[in-house]
């Protein structure tokens, strides 16, 4: 399931463009692979992030894994209800589960972002 | 052992104590007229429970921990051997666990003298010229070595940024090379389970401060290039670290010092038979050669021929990695170890410990996927590949062994083995109790054939079956007086 | 000689067979000959039980340990009474010979255990969450700085003269790899400096840390450090003796954010300093960067309620070089100790006990000041030790010695500034007896 409105990046995030603004999150695929996710470790508000470098920590049971922001730009939303939540990442990654809205500081970064396609093939080169 | 223990703040009563103290014999004062009543306390939220309700809480609570006095505890990396009795009561004795660790010099002879043996003991099991037996643990005993290793470079003005580690390695060996301040490169394992000498050879540079080698590695293989290693590593003037969580398989055999290893630490709660205490204390000794033992920690044990000493400062030193000279209770129990066993009982240890590993890895070969086939030394590694691919995890087996009364081996480690199932026996265990093993493992086998529900929701005969961990991790109840809602 | 190998030789040929070699030795026939030990060890030969245990208690007679001699020392280590019933269920193999409760399913005692043990350090401390154990007191404080580090971003600690010396040196050893900068804070009267404090206070620095009571038994100005340390942001660290807080006040209600120290006086015995307890303590915004073990409580597949290690991210075998700490083995069997010894004494038991230290050590204190020759440093507060300045006081401890008592500890090795003064600790442990014993001690050899 990759919804077709997404951008993706090769670390399994998802970034969908609302205007100048990026809301991001991590894939289905990702969700699956980290398990019963327990913890999200969002940005501040304000923090500027780079694109490809660490934006926060998922945490499940078993596992930790960083998540890369798929874009660079500033935070101006974070989706608090995860905070209490966490399991809604693994019942709606693209939904429910986004993680963080960026005003998106350069749109060429997001247009490199791999399309659809090229994640589904991907994820199916990724093994498992 | 199926009964619910309340916790002990429910077993409370006020007003009951399990505890009675003489009375004072003078007359008391009022604290209030000597510490500001700011300071002093109200509200104090300890239970009160009788001696008796006591003792029955924590005797129904261990009943419900499987240990090494319960049944086999083939949990690999952890060497998981027999805790003689003996050595609880030495470490008992008063004039061992009566010191206090400032008293003179003159009157703790002995426990120096012991604890001087104990080096020296440690020194020519190991091959290594010099011993600190201050830290606390094997991961407090990597970066006391982590840090002598950057104490060598810094003396040699060395300019030197990354450890290298083998993907195999214990995970606290990344952690205590971060808590040095090093970044941490990880090396590839051959085809063989060794180093992969190229892949050591891309990443070996100037800016190598050293290399953290398991030797047998965590699969329980003796890296046979060891020497090589040590002559690439020490080419560009980086030090190579010897974890000792794997000594219990070559005592007597083959000696780190002799394989080129710089600097090493020792578990004693592993291979010289201290107790876990469920995870601790351990102590975790660490050994150099000569080139490294003017930085070794204070407090240092000296002897002048007649006298002990305790050396408290040393130019030179990294300075102290805990409080006093170690954990000495953990020292004496291995030392009363060594003592028993003497040079031939240490190899006849570890001879047995590999017999034992190689026993069970050929009886359980056939049934599983043995990723690397050779002779193993005091542990094995295989793979749960085929019963994964018929739905049953590796975690269903090892939780369906709890009911037929074993401990489940170390399961999903070392990391680059799938569905790994990681086993050593040690060599306080008898055949029988490895046919006994065998047999069980046999049964679950046959079970994921028949039965596979039973093996997919085991444990069904433990005082719980298996926990929610993804609720404890997702509203944390880690504090009686603060649990959480709901 | 035993190796506590079972097999027999037969058995040991039935297993070779299914091995398929002749001998053990082809087992390790890939180690290369050039790095085979071809010699045996050169160690003594192995000794029977009741030779080994000659041996051992030989070794344990050359001491003198307290349990003959009268101990007024202190410093962290205390001769506090042991209840029997602590030892006898630390004897228990399925504690003692358990490993980290990694199969939850079948080590619910050690799990609850440490819930319990964490309970408790809490109830103690008035902290919100608290670990399963450091190694000690010195590893533990180490440890506290690095989280207050992580926590604010900063790296500059006030590290003030009246902390543990030796906690002082541990921290100096471990946290520079970490960026850590350790500055010191003089004192004053055996207090922290508070004017000082301030000056050296900034908006870089992350922590301060406090000790309570501090190194010579002082009570410091908890309240107003809190209150200087917040001004700028940085953290309160309160390194605390667990048993004193029976009679003061739990540092949260100052504001720590973290709690540490040292647990031996919690039923542990002395043992030449070791293995004992460090413990760590924090308000919940620390949560996932506390370092080491956790256990939690929840439910299992039948709805029963069970313990688990829980946030198990944070630590080595899962995060490796991101961990929030290196730590792995910790002090279990020392937390159980300390679990068993709070449930017995319970709050009564814990109050009598922090009171009789109270009341022991101002009865000696009041006592030592009628001995002509003595003199007192400080004036002020303090819990259960003191200082004392005696005239000649190395000869003077020496001869005590002699004599049966330990008399306390000289500080100059620390604090050239204090020639021939002594740290004097006194336990509930110490009757009037000898109390009046050390005094007339002292009156004789100053006379």
């Amino acid at each position: 399931m990759v919804p077709s409105n997404c951008k993706y990046t090769k670390d399994h995030e998802w970034a969908r463009l609302e205007g100048e603004k990026v809301v991001v999150g991590v894939t289905d695929f990702a969700a699956k692979q980290l398990g019963d996710i327990v913890f999200v470790d969002i940005p501040q508000l304000g923090t500027k992030v780079e694109a490809g470098k660490t934006m926060g920590v998922i945490e499940s049971v078993k596992t930790v894994s960083d998540m890369y922001a798929p874009v660079s730009g500033k935070v101006v939303a974070r989706n608090e209800a995860i905070e209490g939540d966490p399991a809604l990442v693994n019942q709606d990654p693209f939904g429910k589960g986004w993680i963080a809205e960026i005003e998106l500081a350069n749109p060429a970064e997001f247009d490199r972002l791999m399309t659809p396609k090229e994640y589904e093939e991907h994820v199916a080169t990724s093994g498992h | 052992m199926n009964f619910p223990e309340p916790l002990i703040f429910e077993m409370s009563q006020p007003g009951t104590t399990g505890f009675t103290l003489p009375e004072l014999g003078f007359d008391e004062i009022d604290p209030a007229d000597h510490i500001p009543g700011k300071f002093l306390r109200t509200t104090l939220p300890l239970p009160s429970v009788s001696e008796i309700d006591v003792v029955r809480h924590f005797t129904r609570l261990s009943r419900k921990n499987h240990a090494i006095d319960v049944g086999f505890y083939p949990l690999g990396s952890c060497t998981m051997k027999y805790n003689p009795k003996v050595n609880e009561d030495m470490a008992r004795l008063p004039g061992f666990a009566a010191l206090h660790p400032y008293q003179p010099e003159a009157t703790v002879q002995g426990a120096l003298a012991l604890m001087k043996d104990l080096e020296y003991a440690l020194c020519e099991i190991t091959g290594m010229d010099a011993f600190t037996l201050q830290p606390a643990a094997g991961a407090h005993g990597e970066m006391t070595g982590l840090l002598l290793i950057k104490a060598y470079h810094y003396q040699k003005k060395n300019k030197k940024t990354k450890v290298l580690i083998p993907d195999a390695g214990h995970g606290t060996n990344p952690a205590s090379a971060a808590q040095c301040g090093y970044e941490v490169v990880t090396i590839k394992s051959d085809a063989h389970g060794g180093v992969d000498l190229d892949d050591l050879k891309a990443h070996l540079g100037p800016e190598v401060a050293g290399l953290m080698l398991t030797n047998p590695n965590t699969l329980g293989l003796f890296e046979p290039n060891v020497e090589k290693i040590a002559e690439l590593v020490h080419a560009v003037d980086g030090l190579l670290y010897y974890d000792g969580a794997n000594l219990n398989a070559i005592m007597g055999w083959t000696r780190p010092g002799d394989m080129g290893f710089d600097v090493m630490h020792v578990n004693l709660h592993k291979t010289f038979s201290t107790p876990h205490g469920g995870g601790g204390p351990g102590a975790g000794p660490v050994g150099v050669k000569k080139h490294l033992e003017a930085f070794l920690p204070c407090p240092r044990i000296a002897f002048d021929g007649k006298k002990y000493k305790v050396v408290a400062k040393a130019k030179g030193s990294i300075g102290a990695m805990r409080t006093f000279a170690g954990s000495f209770g953990v020292l004496v129990r291995a030392y009363t170890y060594i003592t028993q066993l003497g040079a031939e009982g240490l190899k006849e240890a570890s001879s047995h410990a590999v017999l034992n590993a190689n026993y069970l890895m050929a009886r359980l070969k056939k049934h599983f996927l043995l990723p690397y086939d050779r002779f193993c030394k005091h542990e094995f590694v295989l793979s749960g590949k085929p019963q994964a691919a018929k739905g049953i995890k590796t975690l269903d087996i090892a939780k369906r062994l709890l009911d037929y009364g074993f401990h489940a081996p170390t399961v999903y480690f070392p990391l680059i083995v799938e569905e790994a199932i990681m086993i050593e026996p040690t060599e306080t265990e008898s055949k029988k109790t490895l046919d006994a093993f065998v047999e069980a493992l046999e049964k679950i086998l046959h079970e994921i054939e028949t039965t596979p529900d039973l093996v997919k929701n085991a444990p069904h005969t433990t005082p719980v079956g298996r926990l929610d961990e993804a609720l404890a991790a997702r509203k944390p109840d880690i504090n009686f007086f603060q649990r959480p809602a709901g | 000689m035993s190796s506590y190998v079972p097999n027999t030789d037969l058995q040991v040929k039935e297993m070779l067979a299914t091995i398929g070699v002749g001998s053990i030795d082809e087992l390790f026939a890939e180690i290369p000959a050039s790095v085979r030990l071809n010699r045996p060890l050169c160690l003594p030969k192995g000794l029977s039980e009741p030779e080994t245990v000659r041996k051992l208690t030989d070794l344990a007679e050359q001491n003198i340990s307290t349990a003959e001699a009268v101990s007024f020392l202190g410093g962290g280590v205390y001769d506090h009474y042991i209840p029997a019933a602590v030892n006898h269920l630390l004897l228990r193999g399925d504690f003692f010979t358990a490993y980290t409760p990694y199969q939850a399913e079948v080590s619910q005692g050690t799990l609850q255990a440490i819930y319990e043990f964490q309970s408790l350090m809490c109830g103690l401390t008035g902290m919100d969450q608290a670990n399963a154990s450091m190694y000690e007191g010195g590893t533990a404080l180490a440890e506290a700085v690095a989280m207050a580090q992580t926590q604010t971003g900063r790296h500059r600690v006030l590290l003030p003269e009246t902390v543990h010396p030796e906690y002082r040196l541990v921290t100096e050893s471990l946290l520079p790899s970490l960026g850590a900068k350790l500055v010191s804070v003089p004192m004053e009267d055996g207090v922290t400096d508070l004017a000082r404090l301030a000056e050296k206070l900034d908006d870089q620095t992350a922590a301060v840390v406090v000790q309570y009571p501090n190194f010579f038994g002082r009570i410091e100005e908890l309240d107003e450090i809190s209150a200087a340390a917040k001004r700028v942001g940085a953290m309160l660290v309160v390194v605390a003796n667990p048993l004193a807080l029976g009679l003061l006040k739990p540092p949260a209600e100052f504001g720590a954010d973290i709690v540490c120290g040292e647990g031996q006086p919690l039923g542990i015995p002395m043992s030449y300093g070791g293995p004992s307890l460090g413990f760590l303590a924090a308000k919940t915004a620390l949560l996932r960067k506390m370092p080491g073990r956790i256990a939690g409580c929840t439910r299992d597949v039948r709805n029963q309620r069970g313990f688990v290690l829980t946030l198990q991210a944070r630590e080595q075998h899962i995060r490796r070089e991101k961990a929030t700490s290196n730590i792995c083995s910790n002090q279990a069997l020392m937390a159980l100790s300390a679990t068993i010894y709070l449930s017995l004494l319970g709050e009564h038991g814990v109050r009598t006990v922090a009171r009789q230290c109270f009341q022991k050590a101002h009865y000696l204190r009041r006592e030592l000041e009628k001995v002509p020759g003595l003199s007192f440093p400080f004036h002020g507060p303090f819990y259960h030790e003191f200082v004392v300045k005696i005239p000649g006081a190395k000869k003077v401890l020496d001869k005590m010695a002699k004599e049966g008592v330990f008399a306390g500890i000289a500080l100059q090795r620390w604090y050239p500034a204090l020639a021939d003064c002594v740290l004097v600790a006194v336990t509930e442990k110490r009757t009037v007896e000898e109390m009046n014993l050390y005094c007339q001690l002292l009156g004789g050899l100053l006379a």
